[in-house]
């Protein structure tokens, strides 16, 4: 088992014939993801890395019955192909791209909310189950198939965790970036929930940052619900309030939002913190050791 | 992106939004017109910069003749305003607003923002207005609505109503308050707010609600749809290595250390910092190089990280992902002579090709250091910085 994407997800690529698109689905393709088709407004017809492009999503949902879609379409035409997916009745939407308005996803999430869609992201790596399917970004070979969920905030950040679970001998159920903006398609809950489910998922990696409440209401959810042990990092200890450390979401405002508030939260409902980045996997091995 | 006080109430008078006559001077000797164009007998003058706490630092002043404007204008024109915002340089003020003057009975506070909870546009309403409104919420929580909104949303007046509550406004008041908050709301969706912040918003002797001062940030990543925003753009307000940064599409954020920081990644960015720090070091910045780290983006990168007369090492820390290693390492080399670096450089290098990376930047007969683990990394330039 896993959690979101398998060798049965059958995916499909807006803004496939793109640079970004082609270069990461040539990438997802190569892992072994079963890329059925893609979507570039106007190519509709033409053949692409050899699987056939579409003008619109509703056109790829008839003919080749997707479950999945990622977008790699510029940040202004995000709002669009997002509502585009999820009206077609792609249920998985996964999106890349960074550099989405706030208010462009305030209607999103409200929409793909009551339609019933799943969106991780925007601004994020994607998914992946190692050894059945890659949706998104990350480098396919440091993952290894095995009993870590991992759920990140950020890109590279979630490549350390990866590599140090995989040196280690671990390896991973799945890895999800949630993205790093203020209002994420899916929260660190929303996936939470997902690997407490996963009878492959032995221990959750959750990595966060300053910025907003999300790790502090995820603190409190795992408290309640989680009976996996969850091992956490928190980014930002020395960023400065008021100032946006690259992602959007990623800013101390109003007092709000530091590492210090996130770490005392998380160990107060049984999280076990990494004091360090270089430490997220030792500290993988010595809870599950202790359980 | 921030805009300045009088840039805020051009958008609120473009919204019907009550604000006080007022003209901006970038000139002294446009000072007295200005008075004489506003009529009158007395003035607020007050130094336009991007942050809050002006009135304390000597930034804004009553005045009773244009004169007074004139000797403001030229005692602050081209100088730097110091506030317990700023940083201890202050911020430079090139323009000053001067208003007429409101006689005020009482403050109060308003404000809108995106709420990450809720997922939804949130009003902030206080009957404590003119004070730090994190304060109030500290000591008097019992004084503060959070009312969360949305837009074209019939409850809106009921909305407005409860804060209009907390903020004790009589019936009169009460109705002046309704069609602003529709007002600001419709400012806020079609500008693409990020903030909106008005504090003072106040009573005045007549009884009436008045905007007094305008706080507005608008959300960056929405700008390519606000041209007009954009252009009222204030880069002197910013860090000047941190508006350069921008420009080269690099996220950059100066901090007082003296290890200079080159991560890919925003969160691998922080993390390093942290590590940095963990081991007993100060960083000089934050900065994602991005995605991709090229070459070319690199070596912009090192001649940003190296404005910084601080910087005594840099430690770059890539984790290759889609880009290999190795390509990133002669790119880093590439980088390293193009920008003539004199300090130090230690480089971890992770992920595809790592140790071909390594190797290729161990053999370059220039002064780097190569290691592969973070905590080394970390620990060397924490010891080359002593």
């Amino acid at each position: 088992m896993s959690i979101l994407v398998n060798k049965e997800t059958r995916l499909i690529v807006q803004g496939f014939t793109g640079s970004q698109g082609t270069l990461h689905s040539e990438q997802s393709i190569e892992y072994g993801t079963n890329i059925v088709g893609g979507v570039t407004p106007g190519k509709g017809g033409q053949e692409h890395l050899g699987k056939p492009v579409f003008n619109s999503v509703k056109e790829a949902v008839d003919k080749v019955e997707p479950n999945a879609s990622i977008i790699f379409v510029p940040a202004k035409f995000c709002k669009d192909s997002i509502l585009e997916a999820a009206e077609a009745g792609i249920k998985l939407i996964i999106c890349i791209t960074e550099g989405v308005p706030t208010l462009d996803m305030l209607d999103v999430k409200k929409y793909v909310d009551n339609i019933g869609a799943r969106l991780i992201g925007p601004n994020c790596p994607g998914v992946i189950t190692p050894g059945e399917a890659k949706l998104g970004i990350m480098p396919g070979n440091i993952h290894l198939p095995g009993s870590i969920g991992i759920i990140s905030r950020s890109g590279t950040l979630t490549y350390e965790a990866v590599k140090q679970t995989t040196d280690l001998g671990f390896g991973q159920s799945s890895c999800v970036g949630i993205g790093g903006d203020p209002i994420p398609g899916s929260s660190f809950i929303d996936i939470l929930k997902l690997f407490e489910e996963d009878t492959q998922t032995e221990a959750i990696v959750m990595v966060g940052e300053i910025g907003g409440t999300a790790e502090e209401a995820a603190a409190e959810y795992i408290k309640n619900n989680i009976s996996k042990p969850v091992i956490s990092y928190i980014a930002g200890q020395t960023a400065p309030a008021g100032k946006r450390m690259g992602h959007a979401g990623a800013i101390i405002a109003g007092g709000k939002g530091t590492a210090a508030d996130k770490i005392s939260k998380l160990k107060e409902c049984g999280v076990h913190v990494a004091d360090n980045l270089v430490e997220i996997g030792n500290k993988v091995s010595e809870v599950l050791k202790i359980n | 992106m921030n805009l300045h006080e009088y840039q805020g109430k051009l958008l609120f008078a473009e919204y019907n939004l009550p604000v006080s006559k007022g003209e901006v001077i970038f000139d002294a000797k446009n000072a007295i017109d200005a008075c004489n164009k506003i009529g009158g007998t007395k003035w607020v003058v007050k130094a336009q910069v991007h942050a809050g706490g002006r009135g304390k630092a000597g930034g804004v002043e009553l005045i009773d003749s244009p004169d007074q404007a004139e000797v403001f204008a030229k005692k602050w024109l081209g100088q730097k305003l110091v506030t317990y915002q700023t940083d201890k340089d202050g911020q430079l003020v090139n323009s000053i607003l001067i208003e007429e003057c409101t006689n005020i009975s009482k403050e109060l506070y308003l404000s809108a923002v995106i709420d990450r909870d809720s997922q939804k546009i949130v009003f902030i309403g206080s009957s404590e207005g003119g004070v730090n409104i994190e304060e109030v919420a500290r000591n008097t929580p019992e004084k503060i609505i959070y009312q969360g909104v949305e837009f074209k949303d019939q409850s809106l007046p009921e909305h407005a109503k409860n804060i209009a509550n907390v903020l004790k406004l009589n019936d009169e008041q009460t109705n002046q308050f309704i069609p602003m908050i529709e007002n600001l709301l419709r400012l806020f969706v079609e500008k693409d707010l990020s903030l909106l912040e008005i504090n003072p918003l106040v009573i005045n002797s007549n009884g009436d609600l008045h905007c007094l001062d305008a706080k507005v940030n608008i959300d960056t990543n929405a700008l390519f749809r606000q041209p007009e925003l954009l252009e009222m753009h204030d880069e002197t307000q910013e860090d000047p290595r941190e508006a350069e940064a921008a420009k080269n599409d690099l996220s950059y954020v100066s901090l007082d250390g003296n290890i200079g920081c080159m991560v890919n990644g925003a969160g691998l960015a922080m993390g390093t910092m942290d590590t940095i720090k963990f081991f007993g070091g100060n960083p000089a910045n934050f900065l994602d190089v991005g995605g991709t780290a090229t070459q070319d983006r690199v070596a912009k990168a090192f001649k940003i990280i190296l404005k910084d007369p601080n910087v005594k090492v840099v430690l770059v820390n890539i984790f290759g992902g889609i880009v290999r290693c190795d390509v990133i390492a002669k790119g880093i080399i590439a980088a390293i002579k193009e920008v003539d670096i004199q300090v130090p450089v230690v480089v971890r290098l992770e992920g595809n090709n790592a140790d071909i990376g390594a190797k290729i930047l161990s053999k370059a007969n220039i002064k780097i250091e190569s290691i592969n683990n973070l905590s080394d990394a970390a620990k060397k330039a924490v010891e080359l910085a002593k």
